[in-house]
């Protein structure tokens, strides 16, 4: 009798577990390109126009799916995989990352740098797509792309090992329960260097405003558009609703690792749609952050975009050797 | 005092300690890297009351006063002045080319930061306490202080590095020994008072002579 209760409750944390996983990467393909959508919409308020609507990269995917798939000529497999590789790369690291729940069927694996890792193959997929066309933009947009992601790539791994430290592990979902129970490790000093510096390195990874402007197509200055300037019909939907997945998973990554509040660690449905609803709510709320300071910043000029990132990696490893030394870790 | 608090807040002090010696390298305005400065003061301050506040003396608290009526007010407003009288006859206000560039510069300030907690190690291991493992902090400083030195070249930004290696050595004093002696400490301040009044002057009669403040023009002595 309380064998078979054990085996169903086992079933039910599964179940919910599960469930959970499957809504994080729901939620983020459905609500990423209205994150874009209501991100351009508060640009466009602020700046005193009437704007498109928050549903408006919806409809620009449903009215590129209907258009017919062209490649251009002598393009090879690279150029064909690379929209699809960076959606599936873009949908695994939601499943991954504890954003509704951290006791999801993957969390055993959502090791950080297997995170890194996948998000890094999206890049280069994308980047040797652009290499691929053998058009000159695509050839600098690919190099510039990988400037940038070889300083971005130790940094998003520093910052998130100054919180690891604390937690014992670089399990993901170990280092946002640990930070939910004990919210002290948030206050630190070594916290908020690792905040600032994660928040740099969203920003370079995703491509937008200081490092690289997502609105234009002056060929000085664009990195992200470069690369995709010969897609066109549904190759160009799923690399637009890639880049919005990854901008939508970056930040909920954020917000789990620095404000933990609500997310669900046990099996209970009611704390997973909590945890939904609030991961909506974080990642809105940053996303409009964002926005509102992305009409006040100009871009950075290229040859300064190593200053920055050089100065986002320096605060990451201040915040390592912070969480390392300053709480006795390093003399025990 | 709770120890616990105590320490989170003394970390946080030294933290703040720190990344201020950073961002000193990091701006190129003048005028933001007076501002960070004085928001360096204040952390020493702070660092200097928690632990006077901890060990209930109250000559520290005093000192702790002092400190940031000297390097919170008195010293950037004598920046500003001279930062100001500069802009008036047409100088230069921004760090233009450091003879380092500013990610190289960066990445150094990271270096020197680890070789910093690589050689308080022994001295932490002496005696560990919230004070003492903040120690590696100011040795940092100071060295950050002093590739700064070395590697700016307008006088007010070498006027800043110069500040930063005296914060630094403050700051471990205090954290190594919990503060020198009021007389000593005294002493020093007017030591900086006197040596920033000085460069200023010093900047002041450069700017007539050169007409900017670029170290380099400075070749030969004249009489």
């Amino acid at each position: 009798m309380s064998g078979a209760h054990a085996v169903s409750a086992l079933g039910a944390v599964r179940g919910v577990g599960a469930a959970a996983m499957v809504a994080q990467v729901v939620v983020v393909i459905g609500g990423a390109p209205l994150l874009t959508g209501l991100m351009r919409q508060v640009r466009a308020r602020m700046e005193g126009r009437a704007g498109a609507g928050i549903a408006q990269p919806w409809r620009d995917v449903r009215k590129l799916m209907r258009k017919e798939p062209i490649t251009p000529v002598r393009t090879g497999p690279a150029f064909r995989a690379a929209p699809l590789l960076l959606v599936v790369t873009a949908g695994v690291i939601a499943a991954l990352v504890p954003l509704v729940s951290t006791a999801t069927p993957v969390s055993g694996s959502a090791d950080l740098i297997l995170v890194v890792a996948v998000l890094a193959l999206g890049t280069v997929s994308l980047a040797l797509a652009g290499l691929d066309t053998g058009t000159a933009f695509g050839g600098m947009g690919a190099s510039r792309e990988m400037t940038v992601i070889a300083l971005v790539e130790p940094t998003i791994l520093l910052s998130v090992f100054a919180l690891s430290i604390p937690a014992g592990s670089t399990n993901l979902p170990a280092i946002v329960a640990g930070a939910e129970h004990h919210p002290g490790r948030l206050a630190s000093p070594a916290g908020a260097l690792a905040a600032v510096a994660l928040a740099v390195v969203v920003l370079a990874e995703t491509g937008r405003l200081p490092v690289d402007n997502p609105a234009t197509h002056l060929e000085l200055t664009m990195v992200h558009e470069a690369m995709v300037l010969e897609y066109s019909g549904p190759d160009l939907a799923l690399v637009e609703l890639g880049s919005q997945m990854r901008l939508t998973v970056l930040l909920g990554l954020l917000a789990s690792l620095f404000a933990p509040w609500g997310i669900a660690t046990g099996a209970s449905v009611g704390a997973a749609c909590l945890g939904l609803l609030l991961l909506a709510v974080k990642v809105a709320v940053l996303g409009v952050l964002l926005a509102a300071a992305e009409v006040f910043w100009a871009k950075l000029r290229l040859f300064r975009v190593p200053e920055l990132l050089a100065g986002s990696f320096l605060l990451a490893l201040l915040a390592v050797t912070a969480s390392y030394f300053l709480t006795g870790e390093g003399s025990r | 005092m709770n120890t616990g608090i105590y320490g989170q807040l003394l970390d946080l002090a030294a933290g703040i300690f720190l990344l201020a010696a950073v961002l000193t390298l990091w701006r190129r305005d003048l005028a933001a890297i007076v501002r960070i400065f004085a928001a360096q003061g204040m952390a020493l301050a702070a660092i200097a009351l928690l632990l006077g506040l901890h060990e209930h003396r109250w000559d520290l608290v005093a000192v702790a006063a002092g400190i940031a009526v000297l390097r919170v007010g008195v010293l950037p407003h004598l920046m500003r002045r001279a930062l100001a009288a500069g802009a008036a006859a047409g100088g230069e206000t921004r760090e233009t080319q450091p003879l380092v560039n500013v990610a190289a510069s960066l990445l150094t300030a990271a270096a020197l930061t680890l070789l910093a907690y690589a050689a308080a190690r022994p001295l932490v291991r002496l005696a560990p306490s919230p004070a003492t493992r903040a120690l590696p902090v100011g040795i940092a400083v100071v060295l950050i202080g002093f590739f700064t030195l070395v590697t700016r070249r307008r006088a007010l930004s070498q006027v800043v590095g110069f500040l930063l290696l005296d914060n630094g050595i403050t700051a471990t004093a205090f954290l190594a020994t919990s503060g020198v002696p009021l007389i000593v400490e005294l002493g020093v301040s007017f030591d900086l008072l006197l040596a920033v009044l000085v460069l200023q002057i010093l900047t002041t009669r450069m700017r007539v002579a050169f007409g900017g403040t670029d170290i380099d023009d400075l070749r030969e002595l004249h009489d």
